[in-house]
């Protein structure tokens, strides 16, 4: 599904943030860019939506729309989210730009917990909603104090929380929100997608811009960059693996959304990608559960 | 004199503006198409002028080279159309806007971050005459899928060695973009040159 | 045929659509006024003009009515709109010294010039609920009080102490710009202005039960009410292109001044040193919060230990905003599937772990799986 442009908003600036906002927002993704996985300070603003539903990606994705862009907004891996739904249509009235649910005709995807299914491509630009973007936040509170450990790049403190899981669980026990190493620095948050999605960064074509507006943080990973999910030579990072496909489609290999179909323990497994897995149907492939 | 018009369309010609930037220092060593509508003064070029326009403000001291600050219309026209301030002392700008890019000064001269804030340095824009991404220097890192070769000229003689000094800083350095009539390649720190080689 | 849940456009229209209804609530009771809730619900609107950090009544009430009362989310709706403006400029400082004062008390003189000024305060009520109000009985006509011979004369209780050196002098004017968090990034250690900033827009509850929580020991600051003063103050500005003040007009605060006893370091002599609270409007609880607040961030400065919560700045200042708490603790409501999904594959995985050690015939549960 597809929308045309709509007239924005008259009243409202395009796109919503008044331009000397935007530029400051800017050029923190232009120093942000330079430095792959360092968390530039940006001065976030007050948005007329809560602080933790999005506004760091918010600002980023309005600093960064053109009248030409097309948009794509998921929240959970689907378009139809009330979130995702509330967000592309604030865009559809203060930017009045085209939007897409299709990933492929995206140019600027903005996304909260996934990454799609669908490959991305050269060009394409996708963002991401962050709540916390220190990584070293639950192990060490202090802005003050993990500012000093990513100036030495002293990693030392997550590889040893990562290893505490390996000998109380026998492996790591971090499923989402899984710390990776940019470019061979910055360690970095991710947000919290799955770790089943760390795989998707890596080398990635698209830029990847990252806004924590509470934080008041933006980090981003440029196309082509090496990003590797943290772990130990005798215990490789490994992603989920569903030992079922998809009930609709009948993908496998894609990450899936649990179901509960009764309170008898009626579970079904279907994609989290809703673009993606209406595709497919759309292709003629059909899962055990598809009509 | 009249001062010379700024972008026509100001919030939709600075997003274009931007955007070229973002997608130079995203893809290091890979030309952009950068062509605003703008008649500065000269020796400012089209492509300096705009991406002034587009990102520098009052909160963004700017540093001019010699034959800009030469002439008192270029810092006439910036200082409306942005709000900067203009510098003399190089170290405090966060934009260098260089017309005789031979001529550039030592990069130690500008701010180049420190490790805890290493967003604290400067971007250089230097305005070349030539710029091709055919042939030239080699350069790898974040952005470039394999080797992007990247020429520009007039630069200084020892051009390769501070791209390398200032790639061994990282995560400090600069962030160098080169403009040229109607183009923009851009050199983040985080460009690492390789042996010159010919595409 | 399974057909997921759709957040869809209409169902949100609809939501904000009840909500509405809901806020009106019986059409057969009179419409609540904007009028009426700047004039009869005062501090509720001073108080989200000051934690909304903007000056204006008419606004601070007509948000308060979108709001159906909620303070937080009416104070969010202050906070949008204020991004939205223009900055035309700064103020100069306001000189509360010259305050026409409706009320000023101090605790640590019995009389003082200017006199002890009661003024409009709940002190002294009892609080016994007045059934009268609820009959909408106009209340008696206040007294008029004869002018004393210096009135308009009440000189700011530091200033007395401070020529005699007992109180640490105030901080010098720099001349320095004065840092605004709404304008960048808050960087650790943040100077003084900056964490009254935060302090002023922090929420009334948390700054409240952290200036309590320093009279209970967690970072004791022998606090003193040197003087609590309400009025109006005269706001100045210098144009550039004028170069002088002009004013800009009158506004209602509140100001705190704290003194804290102080033994003394090896570079500051035995002497008070202060906590300064200010607010628009009579937030006066959260005047003197914010001045015991304030003076317990001042540790480190002082050379003082750094031990509990209300003397760390990152733990103050990273969570005192209402705006930055509730929206985090809010947006737990927002989907989390995809990663509760991650968590329950990796509970499931962990539970067949142990039941399969619990069960290998009471063999001990392994330290490391290898």
């Amino acid at each position: 599904m597809s929308a045309a442009a709509p007239l924005p908003e008259p009243g409202y600036n395009f796109a919503y943030l008044d331009e000397g906002t935007k530029r400051m927002i800017r050029r923190a993704i232009l120093k942000a860019i330079a430095i792959p996985g360092y968390q530039v300070p940006f001065a976030s603003r007050e948005m007329p939506m809560p602080y933790g539903w999005g506004t760091g990606g918010v600002q980023v994705t309005a600093a960064v729309l053109g009248r030409s862009d097309v948009l794509k907004v998921i929240d959970q891996g689907a378009d139809d989210t009330t979130n995702a739904v509330s967000i592309r249509r604030f865009f559809g009235r203060t930017a009045g730009v085209a939007t897409t649910t299709h990933t492929s005709e995206a140019t600027l995807i903005q996304t909260r917990h996934r990454i799609p299914e669908t490959p991305l491509s050269e060009g394409q630009i996708l963002v991401y909603q962050v709540p916390i973007p220190e990584p070293l936040r639950f192990l060490e509170p202090r802005e003050t104090e993990t500012r000093q450990l990513h100036a030495l790049a002293e990693y030392g403190l997550m590889h040893v929380k990562l290893y505490e899981d390996i000998a109380r669980h026998g492996h790591i026990a971090t499923t989402y929100a899984y710390p990776v190493e940019v470019a061979g620095r910055y360690v970095m948050d991710p947000s919290p997608t799955p770790k089943f999605d760390n795989p998707k960064m890596d080398g990635c074509p698209a830029l990847q811009l990252f806004g924590a507006g509470r934080e008041k943080r933006i980090y981003a990973v440029p196309p082509h960059t090496r990003v590797r999910s943290l772990d130990f030579e005798d215990h490789p990072f490994r992603i989920q693996s569903f030992d079922r496909p998809c009930a609709l489609c009948g993908a496998e290999a894609v990450y899936l959304d649990e179901v509960v179909l009764d309170d008898r323990g009626g579970r079904m497994f279907v994609c989290s990608d809703t673009d993606h897995c209406e595709g497919r149907r759309a292709e003629g492939h059909t899962g055990e559960m598809a009509e | 004199m009249a001062l010379r018009a700024g972008f026509r369309d100001p919030v939709h010609a600075a997003q274009a503006v931007f955007r070229a930037a973002m997608d130079a220092l995203s893809r290091p060593a890979c030309i952009q198409a950068l062509a605003p509508a703008l008649t500065p003064p000269e020796p400012l070029t089209a492509e300096l002028a705009g991406l002034a326009l587009a990102l520098c403000d009052a909160d963004t001291p700017i540093w001019l080279d010699a034959p800009l600050a030469a002439v008192p219309e270029v810092a006439a026209y910036l200082r409306f159309h942005t709000g900067a301030p203009l510098v003399a002392a190089a170290g405090e700008a966060a934009f260098a806007l260089i017309a005789d890019p031979a001529a550039c000064p030592d990069f130690v001269a500008f701010a180049q971050g420190t490790p805890d804030y290493p967003d604290g340095s400067a971007t250089l824009i230097l305005a070349v005459d030539h710029l091709t991404d055919r042939r030239g220097l080699a350069f790898s890192g974040p952005g470039i899928r394999d080797l992007a070769y990247l020429e520009a000229a007039p630069l200084p003689a020892d051009w390769s060695a501070r791209l390398a000094a200032n790639h061994a800083l990282f995560p400090r350095g600069l962030d160098i973009l080169l403009v040229a009539p109607g183009r923009i390649a851009g050199l983040p720190r985080s460009a690492r040159l390789r042996e010159a080689a010919e595409a | 045929m399974y057909v997921a849940a759709k957040g869809g456009e209409a169902a949100i229209d609809n939501a904000h659509r009840l909500l509405a209804e809901m806020r009106r609530g019986d059409p057969a009771v009179p419409d609540l006024s904007v009028a009426q809730i700047r004039e009869q619900m005062r501090l509720l609107v001073d108080r989200v003009m000051t934690e909304g950090s903007l000056h204006d009544p008419d606004l601070a009430a007509l948000a308060l009515k979108q709001a159906r009362g909620d303070v937080v989310e009416a104070v969010f709706l202050v906070r949008a709109y204020r991004t939205t403006l223009p900055r035309f400029g700064a103020s100069e400082p306001v000189e509360t010294g010259a305050m026409t004062v409706s009320r000023r008390v101090s605790a640590t003189f019995k009389d003082l010039p200017g006199g002890q000024v009661l003024g409009p305060t709940f002190d002294y009520t009892h609080r016994l609920i007045d059934f009268a109000l609820a009959a909408g009985e106009l209340p008696e006509p206040a007294a008029e009080t004869e002018p004393g011979p210096d009135a308009g004369h009440c000189p700011r209780v530091t200033d007395i102490l401070g020529e005699a050196g007992l109180l640490e002098p105030s901080p010098p004017e720099a001349g320095a710009p004065v840092g605004d968090l709404t304008r960048e990034p808050v960087d650790y250690p943040a100077d003084r202005a900056v964490r009254l900033q935060a302090l002023a827009r922090g929420d009334e509850g948390f700054v409240l039960a952290l200036g309590y929580s320093t009279q209970r020991g967690y970072g004791r600051t022998h606090p003193f009410v040197g003087e609590i003063r309400y009025g109006e103050v005269e706001l100045e500005m210098v144009p550039e292109e004028l170069g002088f003040p002009v004013p800009l007009g009158r506004v209602p605060m509140t100001e705190c001044q704290m003194l804290n006893q102080f033994r003394g370091s090896g570079a500051a002599p035995p002497q008070f040193t202060r906590g300064y609270g200010l607010v628009f409007g009579q937030c006066e609880r959260k005047a003197m919060a914010m001045a015991l607040v304030d003076r317990a961030l001042r540790a480190a400065e002082l050379g003082e230990a750094v031990s509990a919560p209300a003397q760390d700045q990152e733990f103050v200042l990273a969570h005192c905003d209402s705006l930055q708490a509730t929206g985090f603790v809010e947006h737990l409501k927002l989907p989390h599937y995809v990663d509760f999904q991650a968590e329950l594959e990796l509970v499931r995985r962990l539970r067949a772990a142990h039941e399969a050690a619990i069960s290998s015939a009471g063999e001990p549960v392994r330290e490391a799986a290898e």
